[in-house]
């Protein structure tokens, strides 16, 4: 029912693709981050709450269509659903059947309940489609309130001994989630252009967020002084950073879990926080999936595979595709980046 | 344990010396006295002897959490350092426990001699009564290898601090041997010297290398200028009649240098000379690798003293008759170290003692032409000492600069790369280099440094996507990227394909410009190994 071709993954009897990255007639999106949502499709079908975040990144007056969670949609006898990932906003894995047989392909997704995003929703299929980011067992995140806790006592510290903080997110969804646990009582909250345009998005689709502003020309010094300021992480040795001195820098992603990336990316503090599953919730999902065929794609792929054949007598088969997932570092940056426009402080 | 790894955690997060410092001052202030000796020990590099081995360290692990042994592996090669891994599989321990960080060096170096099944038991238990960076810490204790990011000029320094007085005095306590088992912080770096150790070296004074042009250091008779030997560098103290030669990385090599034995007899008590520890034979310097085949024999053979018989080039006196010289002038203790060695020539012609000549030049041009020569001397360049310096600790800029010749370089493909360790741990970045041998290409080096965090980040994406074959942690890649390869000097070696080894290979550039084909071939390296013949 569903083919892995060099365009994407492809359902022939619904004449549809899932996250394609070459230009096809019609595209299901499970999310909105540019390794899965790419430009020059003839139609787009996702979650209503991607919609206005593709809009946004690809066009105005791409040829889109919202549809919610659980809703079924039915093209040439298969019927075909979204269902939420608790990746980001909006972000949804996709069940497709047909005479009874149900794949789920699930995009990119985490079980841990970020607060913001609709949690992870477990779909039993017959074969499914995961990624595998994180899929070693190295890889044990630790509770997101602890993270948020650590967050918050880094910023109240900072502050106390002078210093700003800048924490470096994906603008699209890690921004977010860092923003909504931020306590407001601690001090002022800054943003990147980058974050404040995609945050103007979630708020106008119904998040609330706590009150950031965005760092412009006129921004005072001093009212950034012991602020907490979110930018992505191309903003890192950027003269837009460096106006922010004196600073300390954190990171928030899942490779902070790994010593030497820590301290690779010159960071004063790594904060292990993920959008991904990690090793545990990998093996959760596929054995809620109750599926019997696993397809593996980008991430640890062959390891990962091999594990479940082992472990889980699973017909696992890894899967080349161009989805890059989480970034250890960041050489390609999948947030359009706004530090080029002169938006930091004089 | 815990104030231990809260100091490794709060040094782990910062990158600013000075944070670093207070770190361990507060670490002083609270710790236990028995603790804070043994940190002090973990931090310049003193850990006991290893007593686990590290394929016990794996089954015990893969044992404990019931996985299979290639996924640790896998694990392993990712994360590039095994006491992190077995910190990283572990599972978050509800039932903490307190261990002194004495205690539980004391309990490791114990388990030397127990069976199998008490020093996996005590490990074991450990592993699940700690928290994750306890953990890791106990793990770092066992494998070894603490980079904590903590120079031994930081410890130094925070030790100074924490004491107050002066940094010199707590550098020199610190040096040589000295058992964190039996002595104190306080009896070791505190107290005055009373009946201090008599083979207590000096810490050594170390230059960085010469980066602007030599025309910048201004007149050149205010400077002093001598060769720079390859070989290793070292201390030679005779004290109570007694020798003792220790290494520029603190180890006591007295036994196997047997030339100098006869000098307690030669030099006054109260000597301690600075120099490099040389193979010269016929009034001629050696190459480097027949000191190397010297060193690593746990025997010395007659045969291996005929061939390479070892002198001292001597650089500094730092005692003299008993008294620290350090103060002096860089002149002052030249003149000195001269008149000891005409002395000591005297006594007995055969002394194993050489004076580092001084290079005689009036304008900088000339040195840059004596810098040109030095291959000839077998030596690595010049060194550039100001006159009227004194002896200090450590690295420092201003008043001594090594000034090396550019190095030998060589192109060569890329081949396989492995994942690194440590800050390169997850990418690419060991890489081994091949020459052309006709149509066939032989491997000649590894280089892991040479490149720009952000060039390595570039190879170990170009690596993934042109990998053509793996085995293990190493991937063969398309020969395609051409690098330009640096090394110090290069020796025959019947023991690699290329038959040749070279000295300090690196990386200097990467040529983007050039093509495999235009690499260089094994012929050219045999070329080069001819003329440093």
């Amino acid at each position: 029912m569903i083919a892995f071709d060099n365009k994407g993954i492809y359902c022939a009897q619904a004449g549809i693709y899932i996250d394609p990255w070459q230009p096809v007639d019609k595209a299901i999106i499970t999310h909105a981050h540019s390794d899965h949502a790419r430009i020059g499709m003839g139609s787009y079908l996702a979650h209503h709450l991607s919609v206005p975040v593709m809009k946004f990144r690809l066009g105005a007056d791409i040829n889109i269509q919202g549809t919610g969670y659980g809703e079924i949609i039915e093209i040439n006898g298969v019927k075909i659903s979204l269902h939420p990932a608790g990746h980001i906003w909006g972000s949804a894995q996709v069940r497709l059947e047909y005479k009874g047989e149900v794949w789920l392909v699930s995009g990119d997704y985490k079980l841990q309940d970020d607060g913001i995003s609709t949690p992870f929703e477990p779909v039993k299929c017959n074969s499914f489609i995961t990624e595998s980011t994180f899929g070693l067992p190295i890889y044990n995140f630790p509770a997101p309130q602890l993270v948020h806790d650590d967050i918050n006592n880094w910023w109240r510290q900072n502050k106390e001994e002078g210093k700003n903080s800048v924490l470096l997110a994906y603008a699209l969804g890690k921004a977010q989630r860092v923003i909504n646990k931020l306590d407001p009582a601690i001090g002022n909250i800054f943003t990147h252009g980058a974050v404040d345009n995609v945050n103007a998005l979630y708020t106008a689709t119904g998040a609330t967020l706590p009150n950031t502003r965005r760092i412009t020309h006129e921004t005072d010094r001093k009212e950034i002084q012991g602020a907490m300021i979110i930018a992505p992480p191309s903003a890192s040795n950027t003269s837009w950073l460096r106006k922010l001195e004196p600073y300390r820098l954190g990171v928030c992603s899942g490779w902070m879990q790994l010593r030497g990336t820590r301290r690779r990316q010159g960071a004063d503090r790594g904060f292990v926080l993920s959008d991904h599953a990690d090793w545990e919730q990998l093996n959760t999902a596929i054995k809620d999936t109750a599926a019997e065929n696993v397809y593996v794609t980008h991430g640890y792929k062959a390891l990962y595979a091999k594990w479940l054949k082992e472990e889980y007598h699973l017909n696992a088969t890894e899967v080349e595709t161009l989805y890059v997932g989480e970034q250890a570092d960041d050489t390609v940056d999948l947030e359009p980046s706004n530090t080029d426009n002169n938006e930091g402080i004089q | 344990m815990r104030a231990f790894s809260n100091l490794f955690t709060a040094i782990d997060q910062t990158t600013s010396t000075n944070e670093k410092i207070d770190a361990i001052v507060r670490y002083f202030e609270i710790a236990d006295a028995k603790d804070a000796i043994w940190s002090v020990a973990l931090l310049t590099g003193k850990r006991p002897k290893r007593t686990v081995k590290t394929g016990e360290l794996w089954e015990w692990c893969a044992e404990l959490l019931n996985i299979p042994t290639w996924l640790m592996a896998e694990s392993y090669h990712i994360v590039g350092d095994l006491a992190e891994t077995i910190t990283l599989l572990l599972p978050a321990n509800a039932d903490l426990k307190e261990y002194a960080l004495h205690e539980v060096l004391y309990a490791l170096i114990d388990l030397n001699g127990k069976d199998i099944k008490e020093r996996q038991d005590y490990i074991t238990h450990m592993w699940q009564h700690l928290s994750p960076a306890e953990l890791f810490v106990f793990n770092k204790l066992i494998t070894g290898g603490f980079r904590m990011g903590v120079s031994d000029k930081i410890i130094i320094k925070a030790l100074a601090k924490h004491f107050s007085i002066d940094e010199n005095i707590v550098a020199h306590r610190l040096t040589g041997s000295w058992d964190a088992k039996t002595t104190s912080l306080t009896e070791s770096v505190a107290a005055e010297d009373g009946n201090s150790d008599i083979s207590k070296p000096y810490p050594f004074y170390l230059a960085y290398p010469l980066e602007t042009p030599p025309q910048e250091l201004g007149d050149i008779s205010e400077w002093q200028i001598e060769r720079k030997y390859d070989g290793i560098r070292g201390q030679i103290i005779v004290r109570d009649s007694q020798l003792f030669i220790w290494s520029r990385g603190e180890d006591l090599l007295t036994e196997k240098f047997i030339e100098f034995h006869s000098l307690p007899g030669i030099l006054p008590n109260g000597t301690v000379i600075d120099g490099e520890i040389l193979p010269v034979k016929d009034g001629k310097i050696l190459p480097f690798n027949v000191m190397q085949t010297r060193i690593g024999r746990k025997n010395v053979t007659k045969k291996a003293l005929q061939e390479a018989p070892l002198v001292m080039m001597c650089y500094d006196i730092i005692e003299h008759e008993g008294v620290d010289l350090r103060h002096l002038s860089m002149q002052e203790r030249r003149l000195l170290l001269e008149e000891l060695i005409a002395n000591a020539k005297q006594a007995s012609a055969e002394i194993p003692l050489l004076l580092s000549p001084l290079v005689h030049a009036t304008g900088w041009e000339e040195v840059a032409n004596e810098r040109s020569l030095s291959r000839e001397y077998n030596c690595e360049g010049l060194m550039l000492k100001r006159k009227d310096s004194v002896y200090k600790t450590g690295r420092r800029r201003g008043d001594w600069w090594k000034w090396k010749v550019d190095p030998l370089s060589i192109d060569g493909v890329l081949i396989y790369a492995q994942r690194g360790h440590g800050r390169r741990a997850n990418l690419y970045t060991d890489f081994t280099f091949a020459v052309w041998d006709g149509e066939e290409l032989v491997p000649f080096a590894k280089a892991y440094s040479g490149l720009t965090d952000k060039e390595l980040l570039e190879a170990d994406n170009w690596i993934k996507k042109n990998t053509t074959d793996k085995f293990g942690p190493v991937r063969s890649v398309i020969p395609d990227q051409v690098f330009e390869i640096g090394f110090e000097g290069i020796n025959p070696s019947p023991r690699h394909k290329s038959g040749i080894a070279l000295r300090f290979p690196r990386i200097l550039r990467w040529r983007k410009d050039k093509s495999a084909k235009e690499a260089n071939t094994k012929a050219d390296l045999l070329e080069l190994l001819k003329a440093q013949l």
